[in-house]
């Protein structure tokens, strides 16, 4: 018995030779060969000077346990910090997320305006935020909090309105049709659509900002930081494996938290 | 003007609609809803079923003419006013709108939204009586045992007929179905077309429904209308309707 094939319509030879994926692949291998020979970035020079890298990672292992009971504190402070900056943020970015949002806001103006305001934040790099804070505060973790805030504030909130131009806008049209105003209609319609994904993004940002706090320290904004730049000033390696470890027994936990979090929330 | 008691309560005057992109949305239509008819409007996809629906609460706005409901012009109502003219017209979906991660009992609240200032919204304080009203509106849809069950654990005919239950919130005079049944089932279509049916005839509230079933449209309507590229092509009382009108509104041009 014999299968009749029924006649398929011929697909164009761009189809068929996937010209696009091919030409897609290789402008980008293009690229990245031009721009590292622009910038004088070399791979060899990396490969050449690997027994140093090997040197460090092989000093890097015997970790020093012992320095553990020193950076508990600081390790503690650090979290705190990231908490308190990243709840800032992210309660000052839901406002600014809604009026950012183009489903929610249909004067293309404020829109823009808000999102202006918002590029500029992302713009400012968080070491250059520590610097000005340490200037003005003083060295301590108030420098880093407000640092972790504006930081936090500036990615959440583009997070956040990516989450709300995507809603389902049916209830709120059906909020709208029982007279409710806008605040009603938000409350009832968009947030309980996007509180997962908040929380969701809430602890990302939350993680980001306990590694970025160790990075802070090296300025003077408190935390852990401060011991991470001593252990390398003073080529105490080992004492830097254990911060480098405890750092990331912190983010696995948040991310265990994170991840739980979004299995009852959903 | 005719006698008190046949006033109507809705009356379309020279109402047009035209799109920001040009497309002609609706085209001259008159006509008037006496209180308490169950009216039903059919046309083809597109035929602006949808949008003369919503120009009723003004969730469209027309381009010129003038809708009236009971004898007030409803075009120059803003803000509040607006708000408050919503308050008392209910609309039922296609895709039912409740908030899905909600429970059901605060998707029936929120038909209550527009008489309470918005901070009681925000808060949840709606009152005793009010929270007994909605187990009231859930019993009348058959569905008081849900009511502490998030909305999208609910088939699509139970979803409606909490929509139905969150419109009867509002003590609605008017209730506007966009194509209510057109995501369910022959059974559950059943259910609530009853349910429409039993508010119309019970508390006297004036249906205005779009249906694309004509086998419906007959079974249910006291009054048929047609739409065809937005212009009323049809209007008989369901006695005067027969079957090659119908057709004749769906068909092509």
């Amino acid at each position: 018995m014999t299968e009749s094939t029924p006649a398929l319509p011929q697909r164009p030879w761009r189809q068929r030779y996937h010209v696009a994926a091919i030409g897609w692949t290789l402008l980008l291998a293009v690229l990245l060969v031009l721009s590292s020979l622009m910038t004088g970035a070399n791979f060899g020079t990396f490969l050449s000077n690997i027994d140093q890298f090997l040197a460090l990672l092989v000093q890097m292992s015997h970790p020093a346990w012992s320095y553990l009971h020193v950076i508990l504190q600081p390790l503690y402070e650090t979290i705190q910090m990231a908490v308190l900056g990243t709840t800032i943020g992210a309660v000052l970015a839901v406002p600014f997320a809604l009026l950012a949002a183009s489903n929610l806001v249909g004067n293309r103006l404020l829109r823009g305006l808000i999102r202006f305001f918002l590029d500029l934040v992302r713009t400012l790099p968080d070491l250059l935020l520590a610097a000005i804070f340490v200037a003005i505060f003083g060295i301590g973790s108030t420098a880093g909090v407000i640092t972790l805030a504006i930081f936090s504030f500036g990615m959440v909130s583009k997070l956040f309105y990516e989450v709300i131009e995507t809603i389902d806008m049916g209830p709120l049209e059906a909020l709208k049709s029982v007279g409710a105003t806008k605040v009603t209609i938000i409350w009832y319609a968009v947030l309980p659509q996007i509180l997962n994904q908040f929380v969701s993004y809430f602890l990302y940002t939350l993680e980001i900002n306990v590694r970025a706090s160790t990075v802070l320290g090296y300025l003077g904004a408190g935390g852990i930081g401060v011991y991470l730049q001593r252990s390398l000033g003073e080529f105490n390696y080992s004492a830097t494996a254990v911060i480098i470890l405890a750092t990331l027994v912190v983010v696995l936990v948040i991310d265990g938290i994170s991840n739980h979090l979004r299995r009852v929330l959903l | 003007m005719q006698a008190t008691s046949t006033k109507p309560i809705i009356a379309f005057h020279h109402v047009n609609k035209i799109y920001a992109n040009g497309t002609v949305g609706l085209k001259d239509i008159n006509f008037e809803i006496p209180r308490g008819q169950f009216l039903v409007v059919v046309g083809l996809s597109g035929a602006g079923k949808s949008t003369l629906l919503r120009t009723i609460n003004r969730m469209h706005e027309i381009s010129s003419g003038e809708i009236r409901i009971d004898n007030e012009p409803i075009s120059d109502y803003k803000g509040r006013a607006l708000r408050q003219l919503r308050c008392h017209i209910g609309m039922i979906f296609q895709n039912f709108n409740l908030v899905n991660r909600a429970s059901v009992e605060r998707n029936v609240l929120s038909g209550l939204v527009g008489y309470y200032p918005t901070w009681k919204c925000v808060l949840g304080l709606f009152s005793a009586a009010d929270k007994q009203r909605a187990i009231q509106a859930l019993k009348r849809v058959s569905l008081t045992p849900k009511i502490f069950t998030r909305a999208d654990e609910l088939s699509g005919g139970q979803q409606q007929r909490v929509a139905i239950a969150r419109t009867l919130m509002q003590d609605p005079k008017i209730i506007l179905a966009d194509e209510p049944v057109a995501s369910l089932d022959p059974r559950t279509t059943k259910d609530v077309m009853d349910t429409l049916q039993r508010l119309n005839r019970e508390d006297d509230i004036t249906v205005i429904v779009n249906l694309h079933s004509v086998a419906l449209a007959r079974q249910y309507a006291d009054r048929i209308i047609g739409l065809r590229a937005g212009e009323l092509v049809y209007d008989q009382p369901i006695a005067n309707v027969t079957t090659a009108d119908l057709d004749r509104i769906y068909q092509a041009n």
